[in-house]
């Protein structure tokens, strides 16, 4: 009390001056790593596109851009005459894929979705959320096997009794379905959890019922966020290697019928660098170049989803 | 939205449209199925200092011995009273008196929280709303409801005041629909013109207007606003009274409200709740009087109104 007055009347004056204590020396090293880890990050982006690029630049100096873009025959580790690089087999079989993931997913994760986040008790949601969560965690090997030798053989063969090949679309297809499910479930779920408890209760309000409630008013508010998580489960197929590789066959197909054996790009560069070919002879460099390709479709698309979220995104206070 | 841009013809005569509106009579007062109760309905005033209602009026509610509870612990206790029919009633009273609690249970929101739970009754027009085949749908339907804070949709200034008709499957023209609701909730000649704009860019104000054409639009009996001028300017908030006065010719508006005067400006009747402490602490709210708006704000019964009228308390 007798100090405060004495430094209110003018008295000795407090020491507020920067010094170097102890303490400030541990905030700049920490800030130092920070930042180091930081820059590593972007460092490794940049070698990865650079790296991709040159030998990318290498493939398109030995084959025409045009005969890579537009060919429609797949067949770079092939002989002789035989020997063609029209990567649209590839882009059409990745697509196509895709397609039969989200065929599967959209429907069944959209309506767990609905389902959790408008209808379940939280006892129902407490069990079912992480159950969902587990499947997003199994390794895509195991989905991969999985579909090899239960999709294909009893489901699709035995049960269905459709004819397909032991390596075929449907079967990789489903699976991937399976994978990307917790994606487009957990994403579209949080998204309608998002949704102001606000609007429910007007749509409530106006005598709308349950149902309308969830489909005119929850559902198209939270839609930026559902669509954000379909672009981002739809990457997902679109990179997925190992379902593919094992389940789906090695088959460049540009063809539709989901019986026959498909192969995507990522299939096709994992399946091309654990074979028996020369570094730097133009098998190898096809590697790279596919890899920018699936690069650049999946930058595209990420763009896409940006731009739609940002166009249909309701700020709530 | 769609409807603006395939029939512009019906928004060229905003006139014609306005006066078949007014030729309409108002919504029916009576339930559709017919059930109604005698005058032996008439509002209870057991347990709390409740007034006779006036001659000329008729209760559109009567709430007799009501305890709402949130899991098992009663927010507001042994309320009864009537509310009269075309007239406005504000309830008044601290916060956590149970007043929105109280509002909520006139058209069954509170049936949208799952621990809640209701004793004793509330008739409307004489029927039972907590009747066990009553579908909480259809009383919403005739009891519209305006919230604390705006809340329209993420949709269009057109979409939001068409979503009640298209849901309830309102047979009639849409976009002469959505011009009455506009104009009876006095938005019209400020938004005529951008129909199809996102509610989101309207002033908060707007906004709130927006919210009451857009309960305006399903004909209701009643509206029930839970202090829906709380968030906006007393310019806005003035507005929104001037359409209070001009709405209850039609139906009946309960309100509630934390400013004084405000109540004191718009309501024809004043329920003023206060917060008592039970013997095991548990806090909840009550009704201590109710009666004609002058008389609690001049004359009140009890002195706990009393202190809270003039700003003594709370």
């Amino acid at each position: 009390m007798e100090a405060a007055s004495i430094a209110a009347a003018g008295g000795p004056r407090p020491n507020l001056t920067r010094g170097r204590t102890p303490r400030s020396v541990g905030e700049n090293i920490i800030k130092a790593l920070l930042f180091l880890a930081a820059l590593i990050s972007i460092a490794t982006t940049i070698g990865i596109v650079v790296s991709l690029l040159a030998e990318t630049v290498e493939f398109f100096s030995q084959v025409g851009i045009f005969e890579y873009l537009l060919g429609t025959k797949w067949s770079p580790l092939a002989g002789g005459d035989q020997k063609s690089f029209g990567v649209l087999p590839l882009i059409s079989g990745t697509l196509y894929l895709t397609a039969l993931g989200l065929v599967v997913a959209v429907p069944l994760g959209l309506g767990s979705a609905i389902y959790l986040a408008e209808y379940a008790s939280p006892r129902a949601r407490r069990i079912i959320k992480p159950v969902l969560e587990l499947l997003a965690g199994i390794p895509t090997i195991v989905l991969g096997y999985f579909a090899l030798t239960f999709i294909t053989p009893v489901l699709l063969q035995g049960i269905f009794g459709i004819e397909v090949k032991i390596f075929n679309a449907l079967s990789a297809g489903l699976a991937l379905g399976v994978l990307i499910l917790p994606v487009v479930a957990t994403l579209a779920d949080d998204s309608l959890r998002a949704v102001p408890s606000s609007l429910r209760e007007g749509a409530f309000g106006l005598g709308a019922s349950k149902p309308q409630v969830v489909l005119r008013v929850v559902f198209p508010a939270a839609l930026s966020g559902i669509v954000a998580g379909l672009v981002l489960a739809a990457s997902r197929a679109i990179g997925e290697t190992v379902v593919v590789l094992v389940a789906g066959g090695a088959n460049a197909n540009l063809g539709i019928d989901p019986r026959e054996s498909f192969q995507n790009m990522a299939a096709f560069i994992a399946q091309t660098a654990r074979g028996d070919i020369a570094a730097q002879s133009v098998e190898f460099l096809t590697i790279f170049a596919v890899g920018t390709t699936l690069f650049v479709m999946t930058l595209i698309l990420n763009a896409i989803s940006i731009r739609f979220v940002r166009r249909f995104q309701q700020v709530y206070e | 939205m769609r409807q603006v841009t395939e029939r512009p013809e019906s928004s060229s005569e905003p006139r014609a449209a306005e006066s078949a509106a007014g030729a309409q009579k108002p919504p029916a007062a009576e339930p559709a199925d017919g059930r109604v109760m005698g005058p032996g309905t008439a509002p209870a005033v057991e347990g709390v200092k409740a007034p006779a209602a006036a001659p000329d009026s008729k209760p559109v509610f009567a709430v007799e011995r009501l305890t709402v509870s949130y899991a098992g612990r009663p927010a507001v206790r042994e309320v009864s009273f009537g509310i009269e029919e075309r007239r406005i009633t504000a309830l008044i009273g601290a916060s956590g008196c149970g007043k929105s609690t109280f509002i909520r249970t006139l058209n069954r929101m509170n049936d949208l929280i799952p621990s809640a739970s209701v004793e004793g009754s509330v008739r409307y027009h004489g029927q039972d709303l907590y009747a066990p085949d009553v579908d909480p749908v259809q009383v919403r339907k005739r009891i519209g409801m305006v919230f604390q804070k705006p809340n329209p949709f993420p949709k269009s200034i057109y979409d939001n005041v068409a979503f009640g008709p298209r849901v309830l499957g309102m047979k009639g023209e849409m976009d002469e629909m959505v011009e009455r609701a506009l104009r009876r909730g006095a938005l019209w000649d400020e938004v005529k013109d951008r129909l199809k704009q996102n509610a989101f860019g309207m002033s908060g104000g707007q906004q709130q207007r927006l919210c009451i054409a857009r309960a305006l639009a399903t004909d209701p009996d009643v509206i029930l606003m839970d202090e829906p001028a709380s968030a906006l300017d007393p310019i806005s908030t003035g507005r929104i009274e001037d359409l209070m006065f001009e709405l209850k010719d039609r139906v009946s508006i309960v309100i509630v409200t934390h400013n004084m005067q405000q109540a004191a400006r718009v309501s024809d009747m004043t329920a003023f709740f206060t917060v008592v402490v039970d013997d095991t602490g548990h806090r909840h709210g009550e009704v201590v009087e109710y009666d004609e708006t002058e008389k609690v704000f001049t004359n009140p019964a009890d002195e706990r109104t009393e202190a809270y009228v003039t700003g003594r308390v709370g």
